[in-house]
């Protein structure tokens, strides 16, 4: 088996839910028409908020009583995993079970699962013995690659990656460290998040005033606009195929993209606030191990959340990268159509650009009526998708809480 | 209470927990386990809807008692009857 350092790392397979699509062709079309995702919920002890809810068919591949016994987590994983499986048109069955391995990235875990328990013991005087003795594997951190795994019968390494909403990327990065290591021969990777269905993070960020407010949830989330004021929590997953180039080149497997460079560091600086100079460190690294210049880079997608500071801190690193000499360089964001999908955010914003390698399409960034100035990069996409001469690079950006930052750079496939 | 109803209670329970089985036919002699696909989290299951639905209690070392639907009536109905007195 040829495996290396050096070894090219192919995306060969693509399934996601998201809160405006349940398949890339869906939720692409929706970024490219301006469709959000983004509806009412109804949260626990705080009333109506503002969310992005998926409505994927979760029974296509689960029970009932899977269902029931699962996490939200859990389903989305699965239902992203067997899609993803299916995309890239692998024969599953032949493939031997013990050489997949399933890496999903998470913001985090369990947070729901507890808030339940809670719950539901609080209308039993808080007596114990009402706990659920489904508790404990319902919130290991490991729960949505375990039920992935119980669901498809895989047998090689499942497990998550804890790493706030840089998490998406690290999915598919961790995946492509495997499969360079031999680890693994194909790998199923990305993140999910069910993170709507917890009130602890719609009432964490509405304390820390990082909470979106909008009469109109399709306007709700609005990364660079001088109106925005804070985040929309949504759910989603984004879970692709990763393999060896021989080997999907072997079977003959459609290539979406190519892995081209990555890199992942830490502010160390706090616990909440970005910050700019590691993330541009963060960008440039990326590129370094691509060996490609800030001008090589045709798509940027930024992590940009629509909290006021922390979308200028981030235009502060794109701008110290890709400020000067960078022409063909167009920059958007995803969540300004379906909120922050947390540990999906950066799975799904990478699967919602990859068509622009088709179709050479920038789709925008949307609800920007009054770009703040201190946003004002060149090369933004706003509100109406834009049609650009080449589109050969996509670097993701996806950055999360306690100061970790990854980049992602993905390269069309030349064989 | 009587014993088929304490049956229909364990079939009512059973139906939310097993979900995908189909209970029309539940043979009430034969055991659970072998005639639906049960695991053990699943009986526990049982036991904890007997104790929020109920207010039963099914001590550990009586669980056997829960096998099949005839042992289920055998063993609950005098307690449901307890309570009701």
């Amino acid at each position: 088996m040829n495996h290396s350092q050096e070894s090219r790392i192919v995306i060969t397979g693509v399934g996601l839910t998201a809160p405006n699509g349940n398949s890339l062709p869906e939720f692409r079309q929706n970024l490219l028409t301006g469709v959000s995702g983004i509806v009412r919920k109804e949260i626990r002890y705080m009333g109506s908020q503002l969310a992005g809810v998926c409505n994927f068919d979760t029974l296509r591949y689960q029970k009932k009583k899977e269902l029931r016994v699962g996490t939200r987590a859990g389903s989305i994983s699965i239902y992203c995993a067997r899609e993803a499986l299916l995309d890239s048109q692998v024969n599953f069955e032949a493939l031997p079970k013990e050489r997949i391995g399933i890496y999903i990235g998470c913001t985090e875990h369990g947070n729901v699962e507890t808030e339940n328990e809670v719950y539901n013991i609080s209308k039993f005087n808080y007596d114990t013995k009402f706990w659920s003795h489904y508790h404990n594997p319902r919130t290991v951190a490991n729960n949505p690659a375990g039920e992935t795994s119980l669901n498809l019968g895989i047998t090689g390494p499942a497990y998550t990656i804890g790493a706030a909403c840089a998490a998406g990327n690290m999915g598919l990065i961790h995946a492509t460290q495997m499969l360079r290591l031999g680890e693994v021969d194909l790998a199923i990777c990305g993140g999910v998040s069910e993170s709507v269905h917890t009130f602890g993070i719609f009432a964490g960020f509405k304390s820390q005033n990082a909470l979106a407010t909008h009469e109109d949830p399709a306007k709700a989330s609005r990364p660079f606009d001088r109106a925005r004021n804070g985040i929309v929590i949504s759910e989603g997953g984004g879970l692709y195929t990763l393999e060896r180039l021989e080997d999907a080149q072997t079977r003959g497997a459609k290539i979406y993209a190519e892995i081209a460079g990555y890199h992942v560091n830490s502010d160390a600086s706090d616990y909440v606030l970005p910050n700019p100079q590691r993330q541009a460190e963060c960008v440039r690294a990326s590129l370094k191990r691509a060996r490609l210049e800030a001008r090589d880079i045709h798509i940027v997608n930024t992590h940009a959340t629509a909290t006021p500071l922390g979308d200028i801190q981030e235009c502060e690193a794109i701008r110290a990268v890709f400020g000067v000499d960078c022409p063909e360089t167009f920059i958007n964001n995803t969540k300004s159509f379906i909120g922050h999908a947390m540990g999906a955010a950066g799975a799904l914003e990478l699967a919602g650009n990859l068509p622009a390698f088709v179709d050479r399409i920038v789709h925008p960034s949307i609800n920007v009526d009054d770009l703040d100035p201190l946003c004002a990069l060149p090369g933004l996409v706003l509100n109406k998708p834009r049609e650009v001469a080449r589109v050969d690079t996509i670097l993701n950006n996806s950055f999360g809480m306690l100061g970790i930052n990854s980049t992602l750079i993905v390269k069309r496939f030349v064989p | 209470m009587t014993k088929d109803e304490c049956k229909q209670v364990v079939l009512d329970i059973i139906a939310d927990i097993a979900p995908d089985e189909d209970l029309s036919n539940v043979k009430p002699d034969v055991r659970l386990r072998d005639q639906m696909q049960l695991d053990s989290m699943d009986f526990l299951d049982i036991v904890m809807e007997l104790r929020k639905r109920h207010s039963i209690e099914v001590p550990e070392a009586d669980y056997i008692q829960l096998a099949s639907l005839d042992s289920c009536a055998e063993y609950l109905t005098p307690k449901f009857n307890a309570l009701a007195g």
